[in-house]
């Protein structure tokens, strides 16, 4: 394996880049514009039992260095997406992939994963209890160490793939849960989801999103999860995967220094496509600069 | 898609709050009716803006000020824009008929005229309602006669042109299909002034202008479709309008 390698919870990945859910779909359209192969992985767009068609629009806002968006879970539900968009999926891209999975109740998460679990491309499951655009579902499992750590063995109980719980931001101490999160039996934590934000439009005088809040993205948010990553990695015994405005090789090593194994570009990729590609060509370069042999000697180096 | 560096080669106002920047650069692939997706300094989600006109190396936008980024573009002179082409679907042409009708509204306009040009170079005739609020607000006129087609204007306050909306304008044109493009009150009515098949242009808060963010998606009557992807333009019998 070369310099960029990483094992994320027994899974080797070439490099630690991954194209964060609900921001790559299911990996086809950038697949026009690179050979997305030379990935890490991709985390597939949120997939819930049933089909979805989401929130009203507008759904998304302009933000200071960011964005916010509230989708709300827009997807085909699990049947489409075994039978339709994985097959699509599976021609461009052959590595395994990263099955990001959401909920209303803890039976949906269990129900979702484990018609999935047979799919052998999926290297991991990503159970997201952080969604912050849904009302009853999502993050509510993601705000409580107990009902965390329900999704969690339900999910547990059905796969024997690695299972990441994705943790929201929105919570006062995200340590507890994700410590809740491991003793239930989770593999890895990926944090951060979006942090609930909101704009109002000065003509309107009223909010810009349909949804009124959303979840709010983008660079802006970056001092904000590596802290997070940071405090959660220090916490517990699993990889962490970081995310939360990464859209630089720069701020790759520096979530990876916070603690994080893997690390997840987002909202980047929808305002320059290529930004995975770029960060992968450009890695080499800037870990010379700063001394670094190899990256996965790095995780955790910010003690 | 394609990601391309532009060159700005002239940016002008067409009316108070409508301009026009031309730019050299990659057009190949760009179609009539899609749109393209413009970085701007300082903000973090590009600006979707319709492809007015296209000739080889030669991009056409013509936009309104509506917001920060629009604003932005207006004060450029020169210079250089990072730019995704060849979003959307675009218009289909080949379904159109020999009596074909535009129909824009403010700046549901600019994709018309490219869209015209196409039309007329099949050998099409083409009828062109262009319809705004007032005499000051009217653009590109002369730009459609140009090309050949017959042009009625429509104001609202009936200071230029004739009075009314579009849809007041249409009663008197024999059409085989249509086109059109505008606000979405607008749309509405042409939808039910019409009794051909036709082609809708529509516009939505955008995240990525490319499909994977399902920023910008909206129900029809064949499927959920993304705007920026399955759309901007959809085929009349497939709306479904939101209440």
């Amino acid at each position: 394996m070369g310099r960029l390698s990483v094992n994320l919870c027994g899974v080797e990945m070439d490099n630690p880049i991954i194209p964060a859910s609900g921001t790559f779909g299911y990996g086809y359209e950038f697949a026009e514009l690179y050979d997305i192969n030379i990935l890490g992985s991709f985390s597939f767009k949120g997939t819930t039992k049933d089909a979805r068609f989401g929130n009203p629009t507008p759904r998304i806002a302009e933000c200071p260095m960011g964005m916010i968006n509230a989708v709300g879970l827009q997807n085909p539900g699990v049947e489409k997406v075994l039978s339709q968009e994985l097959p699509k999926m599976r021609k461009v891209f052959h590595k395994p992939v990263m099955a990001n999975v959401s909920g209303f109740s803890v039976e949906d998460y269990a129900y979702t994963v484990e018609r999935l679990d047979g799919e052998s491309d999926i290297g991991w499951f990503e159970v997201n209890v952080s969604c912050p655009n849904v009302h009853g579902g999502g993050m509510s499992f993601g705000t409580s160490p107990e009902a965390a750590a329900e999704v969690t063995r339900a999910v547990r109980k059905v796969t024997d793939k690695p299972v990441l719980i994705k943790l929201s931001p929105n919570v006062t101490d995200i340590v507890s849960i994700a410590k809740a999160c491991e003793v239930a039996g989770a593999d890895g934590i990926s944090l951060i989801n979006t942090l609930l934000g909101m704009r109002i439009d000065l003509k309107t005088k009223k909010p810009v999103i349909a949804n009124k809040m959303g979840g709010f993205s983008g660079s802006a948010i970056f001092p904000v999860a590596v802290r997070m990553v940071y405090q959660v990695a220090g916490a517990v015994n699993i990889p962490v995967v970081g995310m939360g405005g990464v859209s630089c090789a720069e701020d790759v090593i520096e979530m990876m220094l916070a603690g994080a194994t893997a690390v997840e570009v987002g909202a980047a990729n929808l305002t320059d496509p290529f930004i995975c590609k770029k960060i992968i060509d450009e890695l080499p370069a800037v870990m010379d600069k700063y001394g670094i042999g190899e990256l996965k000697e790095i995780i955790g180096g910010a003690k | 898609m394609k990601q391309t560096i532009f060159t700005i080669i002239e940016n002008k106002a067409l009316t108070d709050s409508v301009y026009q920047m031309t730019l050299s650069g990659d057009t190949e692939g760009i179609a009539c009716g899609q749109f393209v997706n413009i970085k701007l300094d300082g903000l973090f989600l590009r600006r979707p803006i319709s492809v007015c006109d296209c000739t080889e190396g030669t991009l056409t936008l013509v936009y309104k000020v509506v917001g920060k980024g629009t604003e932005q573009m207006s004060r450029m002179k020169e210079g250089s824009l990072d730019v995704l082409t060849g979003l959307g679907n675009g218009y289909d042409t080949s379904i159109s008929g020999e009596q074909v009708l535009c129909l824009g509204g403010g700046v549901g306009v600019p994709p018309l005229y490219m869209l015209t040009k196409k039309l007329i170079s099949e050998g099409k005739k083409v009828t062109v309602i262009l319809g705004f609020n007032t005499k000051n607000e009217v653009f590109y006129e002369q730009e459609f006669r140009a090309l050949g087609a017959e042009v009625t204007v429509t104001t609202a306050d009936g200071s230029y042109g004739t009075k009314g909306f579009v849809t007041d304008a249409l009663k008197c044109v024999d059409y085989t299909y249509f086109y059109t493009c505008g606000p979405e009150p607008m749309l509405k009515a042409v939808y039910g002034a019409t009794n051909t098949g036709g082609q809708f242009s529509f516009e939505e808060r955008m995240g990525c202008g490319f499909g994977a963010c399902m920023g910008c998606s909206c129900k029809t009557i064949t499927g959920y479709k993304r705007i920026c992807k399955e759309g901007p333009v959809l085929q009349k019998e497939e709306i479904l309008w939101a209440d």
